[in-house]
């Protein structure tokens, strides 16, 4: 059984190597994707951009940037970019590569890549307005959201805490799984990481919606965390590893984790199917998509049913028992082990779903990893242990790092929640909702 | 000032004589009375854990150079008392002074410079290091302890020597000599009770405060301890000592405090003690109120959630 | 098929890089984390931010302040106790999961700031600071061998190389040579005491936050100075080189040599990256051969992401080290026994 663990994992991973590549199609195709870095860092996709390939066709650039011609048949192509139609504050860094020349082989994507560039310092690009009601209420509002997602992922790393004692540095990668498996299977299926069930109808051998796909994102999720825990540390826990060596352990599941993503993934963001292009609405004065109108809803739904859960249920009282005081807990009759299991299915499912909130935005290999940082800043804030706690630090968080922005510069942002992290060490360790007792 | 030499082996406890013989005589069987020398004096000490009162005492004095034991049921607050004596813990109110000096609010490392050292109810034998050097630590005003001198050994070599004499000598008193090159951590139980004690005395206290320094511990090994004890009050130090087990505490102690429920019920000579009705009440419970409730579910009214906080 | 596979490079690679300058630097550092972990029971999980401000002190110096090589050097050192100060001060009051938590924020900070481009002016932001290390490479003495590189047995190695080797290893050994001396000494049983039972140091006398503080910066500016010699054998500075995962490949080093042993961190360090250089030339090699193309086309391996498996690999190397023998080569089953921790 102590083997089981690790045999496991090794089994897992050379099935993962094994999954097929994707986008494979047939026929030739010359594309790509137009894209450029922002003040903030971030590759912004440039849309309405004119590429002809003479005598082929020609194509505009989506929402993502993405564009597409056809080739008849295998051989050299010139493809040209109409810089008159970049927008303004966008051009070729070297005016010189606007025509590239292709050669495509039979039945293959080739990629184009055009290199655009903002020009040297881009200024922020709220930075003339200052601090408005407008630029407060739309920061308020993006605060919040990404609040109510980091909650997700924070709510299972706080408890997982507070009922084995570990510092789960794996949390992120649980989230970015529920990003990818989501995308598998709003893509593929299921087909995406076993390729033998391509032939089968969706969601095994076909890409389903969204929202399905999403279901299934959080099962996967779910899945995983009970995996982890069954296998990985109940051993570990029956065994005495010290807690220290476990963290470590974590570390060393978080690496293998992302680097498997990177491997499958790819290094490039990409998007979920469904939903992907849309405009945003104005509400008042905040602009917003509708897929981020829904999300924040239903996250907000769930949080509830979360906390109704854990107020109103035996096994939710019995979690937050364990999570306060573990040994109280197993003297008054719990099983402590099956609530410990529970704990890590529902909060890595819970983190799987906060990974498809994120994902709505664009989904990469290590988009659980950059926001490693805020979910411990939430979790540290609200208190280390309690599930409330977890949920309030992460919207205290999300609102901080937001509204900071209308002082600071948007690539700073993140440091504003180490900022957070080490004030609230500082003055109540603890956190807001935590007990003294637990900070030594 | 001290006297060390060390008593001869196989010397008779009962032998060993009380310097301060008497020093008792006229002083009032009654809580919070005064003591003609008091090296230790509390006032007002209160600390409330959530909603419990965990320790209220009015006003405690201890005599210099007397075996104090401190006793009372489970729960009654003794070790949370030491903690917040030894700095362990933070009162809610209240005032001490050691040798007529206060030491409110003086962080737990200071006191030993002070002259106030305490044993843990769970012994501590630091299990990586050996014997000789868990005796070493304890001794104070050692240079080498600087980052900046310790770059440099002659600057501590000679100060070394000298604490290891000091520590292989008391390891000697307390028949622990054979083991002073092995690891702490291969000690027994009985042999960690008395380390811990050697090692407390490495600083020459003058207060030692020893949290249950017999829990656990075989008589033979008991009968060892409590000869130790004595010889250091022959020496001039002042000792305190919670205990549970009321032989031992008929034995050896000059005076008892009682606590109860966080604050002190009864005070006086071991012997008058036993008898005092309210003292009965503690330990037996009376018809009205429950058996020996404790604070909480763990010893001595340290609640759970507080002994986890060792990592 | 085994015989298609060119092995003079493969150990040439596992040996030169096992002495080389990338394993002295890791040596380096974890020596730095030996003595906050090893000795002093500190989860310092922000080692490559030590090792960021060091380099960037050098860089910065240079690029910015305009203050010179040599100054630099002292810089690196200041703005690493600055760091130790700052990451301390809040947390050793607190256990140690908060150190934890906090320094592996810190260091990823420190990587984003420097990584900004507003600091374009003073860090270079993401393509970092070059040209800075000249004065140093003056010095070399290995320059008479000429551009070529230098081969002796399994060993391969260019002149710049070679100096930075002469320096760097001399620095280890003066590391390894403090590290004794300070352990050995009353200083350092009090830290061992504090590694292991807190209150009972206090108990003792020790004033334990103190000498936690001192731990942090003493092993902080060793990893700041393991920066330091990382910028000038690259002859760059650079946001990215400077990431979490380095932080781990520093323990990773630590717990194979087994932590609390002076020798361990330079056998670690010569070991883990000898090795990984080694199994990466291996699985480079072996794409050459025939089998190379079933790699590719079941496992999806290829040259470029032959890295990644390297990553992967050390992921799970650090899960069933820390499970199954986190005592290291060096340390005793009987010490690991007495640890309750």
């Amino acid at each position: 059984m102590r083997v089981a663990g690790p045999v496991a994992i090794v089994l897992l991973s050379v099935i993962g190597l094994a999954s097929p590549s994707l986008g494979q199609g047939d026929g030739q195709t010359i594309g790509g994707q137009l894209r450029v870095e922002d003040d903030t860092g971030e590759r912004v996709p440039v849309e309405g951009v004119l590429v002809t390939i003479d005598g082929q066709g020609e194509a505009v650039s989506d929402a993502e940037g993405r564009w597409s011609i056809a080739v008849s048949e295998p051989g050299t192509y010139t493809v040209v970019l109409d810089a008159t139609t970049l927008p303004d504050a966008v051009s070729l860094r070297d005016s010189e590569r606007g025509a590239l020349d292709m050669l495509v082989e039979a039945g293959q994507s080739k990629t184009a890549l055009f290199a655009l560039t903002t020009g040297d310092v881009g200024a922020p690009a709220d930075e003339g307005e200052g601090i408005t009601g407008r630029r407060v209420a739309q920061l308020t509002v993006e605060g919040l959201k990404q609040g109510l997602y980091l909650a997700m992922a924070a709510i299972g790393l706080s408890l997982i805490f507070g009922t084995t004692g570990l510092v789960n540095f794996a949390h992120a990668e649980l989230v970015t799984w529920g990003g990818l498996t989501t995308f598998f299977f709003n893509y593929y299926g299921l087909a995406g990481v076993l390729g033998f069930l391509a032939p089968l109808p969706g969601p095994f051998g076909d890409g389903v919606n969204l929202i399905f796909a999403a279901v299934f994102g959080m099962i996967s999720g779910g899945l995983l965390g009970y995996a982890l825990d069954r296998f990985l540390f109940r051993g570990m826990r029956r065994d005495g590893v010290s807690l220290i060596a476990q963290m470590v352990i974590t570390i060393g599941l978080s690496i293998l984790m992302r680097y498997f993503f990177l491997y499958n993934f790819g290094g490039n963001p990409r998007f979920f199917q469904d939903f992907a292009s849309q405009r945003a609405m104005s509400i008042g004065p905040v602009e917003i998509t509708p897929k981020d109108l829904a999300a924040m809803a239903v996250s907000i739904a769930i949080l509830l049913l979360v906390g109704a859960l854990l107020q109103l249920t035996r096994i939710g009282k019995a979690m937050r028992a364990v999570a306060d005081n573990r040994d109280l807990a197993e003297s008054s009759g719990i099983d402590v082990e099956r609530i410990i299991g529970m704990v890590w299915t529902a909060g890595a499912a819970l983190a799987a779903l906060g990974g498809v909130f994120f994902g709505l935005d664009q989904v990469r290999w290590d988009f659980g990893f950059r926001i490693l940082l805020l979910i411990f800043a939430a979790v540290v804030l609200g208190g280390l242990g309690t599930a409330y706690g977890a949920l309030v630090g992460a919207i205290v968080v999300g609102l901080a790092i937001n509204l900071s922005t209308l002082f600071i510069d948007a690539e700073l942002k993140n440091m504003v929640a180490l900022l957070v992290l080490v004030t609230i060490l500082l003055v109540r360790p603890q956190g807001i909702l935590g007990r003294p007792e637990r900070v030594g | 000032m001290i006297d060390d030499q060390p008593e001869a082996a196989g010397a008779a406890v009962a032998e060993t004589e009380n310097p301060i013989e008497g020093v008792f005589d006229g002083v009032e069987h009654v809580r919070g009375v005064a003591k003609p020398d008091s090296i230790l004096i509390v006032d007002g000490m209160r600390r409330r854990f959530g909603g419990l009162v965990a320790v209220d005492v009015d006003h405690l004095e201890i005599q210099r150079g007397a075996i104090t034991g401190l006793i009372g049921p489970n729960g009654a607050g003794k070790t949370t008392f030491f903690n917040l004596l030894t700095g362990f813990d933070t009162p809610d109110g209240g005032h001490v002074e050691l040798n007529g000096a206060s030491i409110d609010g003086v962080a737990s490392h200071r006191l030993a410079a002070r002259g106030m050292v305490r044993t843990f109810q769970l012994t501590k034998a630091l299990s990586k290091l050996t014997v000789l050097e868990n005796m070493m630590l304890g001794a104070k005003n050692q240079g080498g302890e600087s980052f900046l001198r310790a770059l440099f050994s002659p600057m501590w070599r000679a100060r070394e020597a000298e604490v290891e004499v000091q520590a292989r000598a008391l390891l000697e008193r307390f028949k622990l000599s054979h083991m002073a090159d092995e690891y702490a951590g291969t000690l027994s139980g009985g042999q960690r009770k008395l380390i811990e004690m050697a090692r407390a005395l490495m600083s020459e206290p003058d207060l030692v405060m020893l949290d249950e320094p017999m829990a656990g511990v075989n008589p033979a090994l008991t009968q060892s301890l409590l000869g130790h004890v004595k010889e250091l009050r022959a020496e001039g130090r002042t000792v305190i000592f919670i205990e549970h087990d009321m032989d031992v505490v008929q034995d050896i102690s000059d005076w008892v405090v009682v606590m109860a429920e966080g604050s002190i019920i009864a005070e006086g000579p071991p012997g008058s003690i036993a008898e005092h009705q309210q003292v009965v009440d503690a330990y037996l419970g009376t018809p009205d109120a429950p058996p020996g409730e404790p604070l909480s579910s763990e010893t001595d009214g340290v609640p759970a959630a507080e002994m986890e906080s060792d990592s | 098929m085994l015989l298609a596979i060119n092995w003079d490079i493969i150990f040439t690679q596992t040996f030169s890089q096992g002495f080389g300058t990338q394993a002295l630097v890791f040596a380096l550092a974890a020596i730095g984390l030996n003595i906050h972990y090893g000795y002093t029971g500190l989860l310092n999980f922000g080692q490559v931010g030590f090792m960021a401000v060091g380099a960037y002190g050098v860089g910065m110096a240079v690029f910015w302040l305009d203050i010179g090589f040599w100054p630099g050097l002292v810089l690196g050192v200041v703005y690493c106790l600055i760091l130790a100060l700052i990451l301390g001060i809040p947390t050793l009051r607190l256990r140690a999961d908060y150190l934890a938590i906090t320094t592996i924020a810190a260091s990823e900070t420190i990587r984003l700031s420097v990584r900004w481009r507003g600091n374009r002016e003073r860090t270079g932001a993401a393509e970092g600071i070059n040209d800075f290390a000249d004065p140093f490479y003056d010095l070399n003495v290995f320059d008479r061998i000429g551009s070529r590189p230098y081969r002796f047995l399994f060993f391969e190695y260019r002149a710049d190389d070679l100096w930075v080797m002469l320096i760097g290893w001399s620095v280890v050994g003066l590391a390894l040579l403090f590290t004794w001396q300070i352990m050995r000494s009353p200083w350092g049983r009090v830290v061992k005491a504090i590694r292991e039972d807190e209150d009972a140091a206090r108990a003792l006398g020790k004033n334990a936050y103190s000498y936690k503080l001192q731990s942090l910066i003493i092993g902080g500016v060793i990893g700041g100075i393991a920066g330091m010699l990382q910028a000038i054998d690259k002859q760059s500075v650079q946001p990215d080189t400077f990431n979490p995962v380095i932080t781990f490949m520093i323990w990773t080093v630590l717990i194979i040599g087994g932590a609390a042993r002076v020798w361990s961190p330079v056998v670690g360090a010569m070991l883990f990256w000898g090795l990984i250089s080694g199994l990466e030339a291996f699985m480079r090699e072996l794409l050459d051969t025939g089998l190379g193309d079933s790699l590719e086309r079941y496992l999806n391996l290829n040259i470029q992401n032959v890295s990644q498996v390297r990553f992967m690999l050390f992921g799970l190397a650090l899960m069933i080290v820390m499970r199954y023998r986190p005592q290291g080569i060096f340390g005793s089953r009987e010490e690991m026994a007495l640890d309750d921790r």
